[in-house]
């Protein structure tokens, strides 16, 4: 569903993205770890349209259309989803109003009638509980005053909200206690589909025992320098990033000395 | 003669030569304030730009323009506010109608709503309640840098008067509905007095509204007092068109533990100038002042807030929005004054406006005066744009670029809107700020009222 191909992409003129490469198919879990600084945030940026960051070179292809020619809303309709690092507060925007628009407009995106009033009000219902979080949360401004874990659960029910096809989860775990992380795994695992697809950026393995991923992936420096199945995750959690910079440093080597 | 001693002279003019019918239609106790007043005016005249307070607000152009004095109501004009009904659905209030300032004589000049609480003429109340008013009246409006506040009190005939005695909570609003209707340019005064007892409550709703299409300059004074432990509420809509000029002065005194809260709402207007003094006479007391201004096109919209601190431990709070389209300007100007007694003050301001072209602008000034040490102040203003990072994450979850802006602003307006503690009114007003901002409503149809003359 998703190709990155040899993706460049730049902040303010620097170089963040260096040539990315990966590929998620419908119902794939995948984990993209990485140093601090090394372009996951980034990455997601580019997915979910935000501006700022200047793709250089390189393509990116949604269920076969060019990703990067479609205006962030349009991404969100056909069904990606980004879970924010850090969500934004907007107080004045109740969370209600907000996502009985956000539904809405991916309803009438889809070429059905807007959710009566009721009907939002019980779909909001099923998912607060899924997710477990708490009325007095979603009757507030979105993410107003919200505590840091309890806007990273904030997310995953806008997720539940929406059902994506495809969820990049940006450090969602960072911030929440041993029951909100688990309860914020089981919310992904419940609203995932068969078909649906989650990439989760994670520091730390932990989140990896309850969302398990099919492929775990080492960003650093701008590139994936290392893929490979769910045991690199543990890995990475007793041995950290060192032996991978080294590995990496002496692959750009030979890429230097190699012929264009 | 420079321009501004011909306006003077002008407004000196027209105090002389009406002055006998202006006094004819009014109470003696007001009446005999009117000399010293005019006195004052002719030292101070209208405020030019070199005053501080009016730095930005050019009032030369609106007292230069050749108005019709209003002095005597007239009688048809009296019927139309008889006839006059707000539509705000669900509003449950004690209702009111002004014209040019005057109270219409229908069913008694003063009225009892609630067990002893009257509503209804100033001109009248001086003269059967002249114990509360010559009390009150003239004893808060005080300034001495601003001439308008005496040129109002020594031409002003009617207005609202309002009070609720000791121990009332008056729990139904009254409405007064400002109409400005003439056929001619005309140049209005009025003149409020609000008494709120020891632990009475009372909640107002002024809503400033013209019905015909003239040019018109309003200067209306409103003095209120909040006894101890009291609570009061003044709630000012204003909704008027591009060629009517608005000065608004409103004093509110605050006694030992009251609480008092001023919101001020500007849809619509050509030149708004609101003034709002809320002076903490006695310990414990909170003040509460707030205002929003949506404006486009050339209208002008200057809110001036002065909270004096007089004595300890009394809290404040100031927040004032606004967003700007097209060549609209705006002026805040938040004055905290805080007394050497005044310790333990906890007072703070917040002036926020986006400015939604290049071309809109708004000066913002904090005004801090502060002569005790045990005080906590804060202030801060910001002038910018929608803030890009909201904006991402509301289009991220599927909201287009046009919905994402608005849902914004409405939001950014709302933290105003909310201060009205009237949900049927706050509703409305909610409403009516999407309607504004979704630029769907000529001036009429976003009205509070529907009446049954249409301006275009
Ligand atoms: N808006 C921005 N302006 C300038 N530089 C930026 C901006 N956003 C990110 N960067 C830079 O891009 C690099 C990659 O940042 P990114 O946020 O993608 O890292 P990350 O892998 O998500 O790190 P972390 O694990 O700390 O979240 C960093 O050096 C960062 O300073
Ligand atoms: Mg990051």
């Amino acid at each position: 569903m998703l190709i990155v191909d040899n993706l460049k992409a730049s902040i303010d003129g620097k170089q963040i993205l260096k040539g990315m490469t990966l590929t998620v198919n419908p119902g794939e879990i995948h984990a993209i770890m990485g140093p601090n600084g090394s372009g996951k945030s980034t990455l997601a940026s580019v997915l979910a349209g935000r501006e700022f960051v200047t793709v250089n070179e390189g393509t990116v292809t949604y269920f076969g259309e060019n990703l990067l020619e479609m205006e962030p809303e349009e991404r969100a309709k056909e069904g990606l989803f980004l879970g924010f690092q850090y969500p934004i507060e907007i107080p004045g925007v109740s969370m209600v109003n907000f996502m009985k628009t956000a539904v809405n407009e991916q309803r009438k995106h889809r070429g059905l009638e807007p959710l009566s009033a009721s009907d939002f009000l019980k779909l909001m219902r099923e998912k607060k509980e899924l997710v477990e979080i708490d009325s007095k949360l979603t009757n507030r401004s979105v993410n107003e005053g919200f505590s840091g874990g309890e806007k990273k659960k904030n997310e995953i029910f806008q997720m539940a909200m929406l059902e994506p096809k495809l969820a990049i989860l940006d450090e969602t775990d960072s911030g929440l206690d041993i029951d909100a992380l688990r309860v914020v795994a089981n919310g992904v695992n419940k609203i995932k589909r068969p078909d649906s697809s989650v990439v989760v950026i994670t520091h730390y393995q932990r989140l990896l025992d309850f969302i398990v991923p099919d492929v775990v992936h080492v960003l650093y420096d701008g590139r994936i320098v290392k893929t490979a199945g769910r045991e690199l995750a543990l890995e990475l959690e007793q041995k950290g990033y060192d032996w991978i910079r080294k590995e990496a440093e002496k692959s750009d080597e030979t890429w230097t000395v190699k012929p264009k | 003669m420079d321009s501004e001693t011909k306006i003077d002279e002008r407004y000196a003019e027209l105090f002389r030569s009406r002055i006998e019918q202006i006094s004819a239609g009014s109470a003696p106790f007001i009446n005999s304030l009117r000399e010293e007043a005019f006195g004052r005016f002719r030292e101070l005249g209208v405020p030019d730009r070199k005053s501080e307070a009016y730095r930005y607000t050019n009032l030369e152009p609106l007292f230069s323009h050749h108005y019709h004095d209003y002095i005597i109501p007239d009688a048809g004009d009296l019927n139309y506010a008889r006839n006059f009904e707000c539509e705000v659905e669900d509003l449950d209030v004690h209702n009111l109608v002004l014209v040019n300032g005057f109270y219409p004589p229908n069913g008694g000049a003063l009225k009892t709503i609630d067990p002893g609480v009257s509503l209804g003429s100033l001109t009248e109340a001086a003269v059967s309640q002249s114990e509360v008013v010559e009390r009150h009246y003239g004893r808060y409006a005080a300034s001495d840098e601003d001439g308008l506040i005496h040129l109002n009190t020594a031409l002003a005939t009617d207005g609202v008067f309002i009070n609720v005695p000791e121990g009332v909570r008056s729990e139904k609003p009254v409405q007064i509905v400002n109409l400005v209707r003439s056929e001619k340019d005309i140049f209005v005064q009025h003149r409020n007095l609000v008494v709120v007892g020891e632990d009475a409550e009372a909640t107002i709703i002024i809503c400033d509204h013209t019905v015909s299409p003239n040019n018109y300059l309003t200067n209306a004074v409103t003095e209120v007092y909040v006894g101890a432990n009291a609570r009061f509420t003044l709630i000012r809509v204003q909704n008027e068109h591009n060629k009517a000029a608005k000065l608004t002065h409103t004093f509110i005194h605050q006694e030992r533990g009251s609480y008092a809260s001023s919101v001020n709402i500007t849809l619509h207007g050509g030149v708004v100038r609101n003034s709002t003094y809320h002076h903490l006479g006695g310990e414990g007391a909170h003040a509460n002042a707030a205002g929003l201004y949506l404006t486009d096109r050339t209208q002008h919209v200057d809110n001036f807030v002065s909270v004096n601190h007089a004595v300890a431990d009394c809290t404040s709070n100031q927040l004032f929005k606004g967003v700007l389209d097209d060549v609209a300007t705006g002026t805040f100007n938040g004055r905290i004054v805080v007394r050497p007694d005044a310790q333990r003050t906890r007072a703070y301001q917040s002036n926020n406006t986006i400015l939604l072209t290049d071309d809109a602008r708004m000066d913002t000034r904090p005004q801090l005066e502060i002569f005790a040490d045990d005080v906590k102040c804060s202030h801060g203003a910001t002038v910018g744009q929608i803030d890009d990072n909201a904006l991402f994450y509301l289009m991220s979850r599927g909201i287009n670029r046009r919905e994402a802006r608005l849902m914004l602003m409405f939001g950014f307006a709302h933290e105003v809107v909310q201060e009205i503690p009237v949900e049927a009114l706050q509703r409305r007003i909610d409403t009516l700020v999407m309607q504004r901002l979704r630029g769907e409503l000529t001036r009429c149809a976003s009205c509070m009222m529907r009446c049954r003359e249409s301006v275009q």
